[in-house]
């Protein structure tokens, strides 16, 4: 199963202000962790909203909105994307992370390969196929 | 409910701390079995106990605690009082070293004991069978029935071959140690053919209903990844790593709407996994950096690299395939190599060439019963036009294979020959 792990923003982030050395190498070190037990498939840390951009869609008219963004809590920072055999294997490593001070990590599921072979009957296999097609219409 | 939840925990914890729990008690303990007897007396003490204190702060660190304690207690319990001075030396430096505070700090000497683990459970005094079960129960934390169920074979059966196992290694005095330098290349060669195997196993599956098992496959990148950490300075741990995530990336699109498989050239690329064909295309670089001379598992994954990369099989590299497969099959000399080869010979430079090349491999002793002889047979004859014979060639190819989806397949291909 694939996780996608999402790390909130912070003043600080969005700040663009790097985080303390013994923090990084913390984090580092963790990550190492996550790569050594073949679970991390990838990693990113994101730049400040200030350097992106919102589009929005009404009707036929685009309008870019350019960052920054506010609610610093509502943003993505970061995120990870992990290979686990369960959603609690995937909670147990993120309980390993080093957070603090009351900030809430999101783990979300991914949908991919496992929509098929052992979990996925043909039916439902179709179902999703027939879910996609008409997504793709709308 | 809730101590459900909590073993689901446990079962999670178990799965990220088995192997460096195993891997650290089997330094202390010189003996694999015993280790593994007491991680899993460890395990049974957090099922009873976790439940009511809940999940400690450092699981990993509790489990080697526990497990350590009951070494100590059985240590002493093996020695009566009056037999107490006859405590051998070896047993009291175990006895000493199972008392010592915890070591789970020391990061990278947990690290080599999963790595010695790997080398031990893959040791070539074992048989394939033997190395397959021992290196999934011990290093991928699956439990007998799991691994019974990827092999569809009994749980007797797993059971009896991890013990056999175990014994093996014991009476052999196999050490718990990193390979010299000079053996180094041919331990890392056993390694990596168990997680391939494994690999295989999921991708193909060479018997069965099913054709394939997404979670072998899952089980095999683990290990995979595991030792590319472990041993980032060997191009073929990242060669194999490659070549499993460039294989895997496609799995999804190899299998159809009713679970049979489809074949690299109908497959819908859109549907290949990017995260992996990425990752495949970087663990490849990294094997092309280290060494100039390719080994075989960065050849094949060179090969597969040219597939995920092309969009279609018409703008396939399929002039630089032939060369790759000539490399691969004057390092093998495989005969599987070479009829690869021949296919994709036949995609370079036509159907004619292709078929020159399978029919000089007719008498191969290796090929006489692998049913991808005919079926590449089939196809090509197919593509000349030669429909009779194809359809004769696709009929051998079906009764000599074993996997039923695939089978089908054949089956409908040699049907399709007659219309």
């Amino acid at each position: 199963m694939r996780f996608m792990v999402l790390v909130p923003g912070s003043p600080e982030s969005e700040a663009g202000e790097m985080p303390a050395t013994e923090a990084l190498e913390e984090m580092t070190k963790y990550n190492q962790e996550l790569v050594k037990a073949g679970v991390m498939l990838a990693g990113e840390g994101l730049q400040p909203t200030s350097k992106g951009a919102k589009v929005r869609f009404s009707g036929s008219e685009r309008t870019v909105i350019d960052g920054p963004f506010t609610e610093a809590k509502e943003i993505v920072a970061g995120y990870w994307v992990w290979e686990c055999a369960s959603r609690d294997e995937a909670i147990e490593w993120l309980k390993r992370a080093p957070f603090d001070g009351g900030v809430e990590i999101e783990l979300r599921q991914i949908f991919e390969a496992d929509d098929f072979g052992e979990q996925l009957t043909p039916e439902l296999r179709e179902a999703n196929a027939r879910l996609r097609e008409q997504a793709a219409q709308k | 409910m809730a101590s459900s939840a909590t073993n689901r925990a446990i079962d999670a914890v178990w799965r990220i701390e088995s192997a460096r729990l195993i891997a650290g008690l089997t330094r202390i303990v010189r003996d694999v079995a015993v280790a593994e007897d007491l991680a899993q007396d460890a395990l049974v003490a957090a099922l009873e106990q976790w439940p009511t204190s809940g999940i400690p702060d450092n699981p990993g660190a509790w489990l080697m605690t526990a497990a350590k304690r009951r070494g100590i207690d059985d240590l002493r319990r093996r020695v009566t009082l009056e037999r107490k001075r006859e405590l051998i030396g070896r047993d009291l430096e175990i006895l000493q070293q199972l008392d010592q505070p915890d070591l789970a700090t020391q990061v990278e000497d947990v690290q080599d004991d999963v790595l010695r683990l790997m080398f031990m459970t893959c040791h070539p005094v074992l048989t394939r069978e033997a190395r397959v079960a021992l290196t999934l129960r011990l290093l991928g934390g699956l439990s007998t029935p799991e691994i019974a169920r990827a092999f569809l074979v009994s749980e007797g059966a797993v059971a009896q071959r991890v013990v056999r196992a175990k014994r093996t290694l014991a009476e052999a005095h196999v050490p718990f140690e990193l390979p010299s330098r000079d053996a180094l290349d041919a331990r890392v060669t056993a390694v990596l053919e168990v997680i391939y195997l494994v690999f295989n196993e999921g991708y193909a599956a060479t018997a069965g209903e099913r054709w394939i098992r997404p979670a072998l496959c899952s089980d095999a990148l683990r290990l995979g990844r595991m030792l590319a950490a472990l041993m980032p300075r060997e191009p073929e741990v990242h060669g194999l790593l490659a070549l499993m995530e460039l294989q895997a990336s496609r799995l999804r699109a190899r299998v159809g709407a009713q679970g049979e498989p489809v074949r690299l050239a109908d497959q819908d690329r859109a549907r290949w996994d990017h995260l992996l064909v990425q990752r495949g295309l970087g663990e490849l670089r990294r094997a092309e950096e280290l060494t100039g001379a390719l080994g075989p598992y960065t050849l094949q994954a060179a090969i597969a690299a040219c597939h995920a990369r092309a969009r279609s099989v018409e703008e396939t590299d399929w002039p630089r395939i032939v060369a790759l497969y000539d490399g691969l099959a004057a390092l093998t000399g495989s005969p599987v190599v070479e009829l690869n080869r021949a296919v994709a010979v036949a995609m370079a430079f036509g159907p004619e060439a292709g078929l020159e090349l399978v029919d000089s491999l007719a008498d191969e002793p290796a090929l006489r019963r692998y049913h991808l002889l005919p079926s590449v047979r089939g196809d090509l004859l197919a593509r000349l036009g030669r429909l009779a014979e194809a359809h004769e060639e696709f009929v051998r190819a079906a009764e000599l294979c074993d996997n039923e989806p695939e089978r089908e397949l054949l089956l409908s291909r040699a049907l399709a020959c007659r219309d």
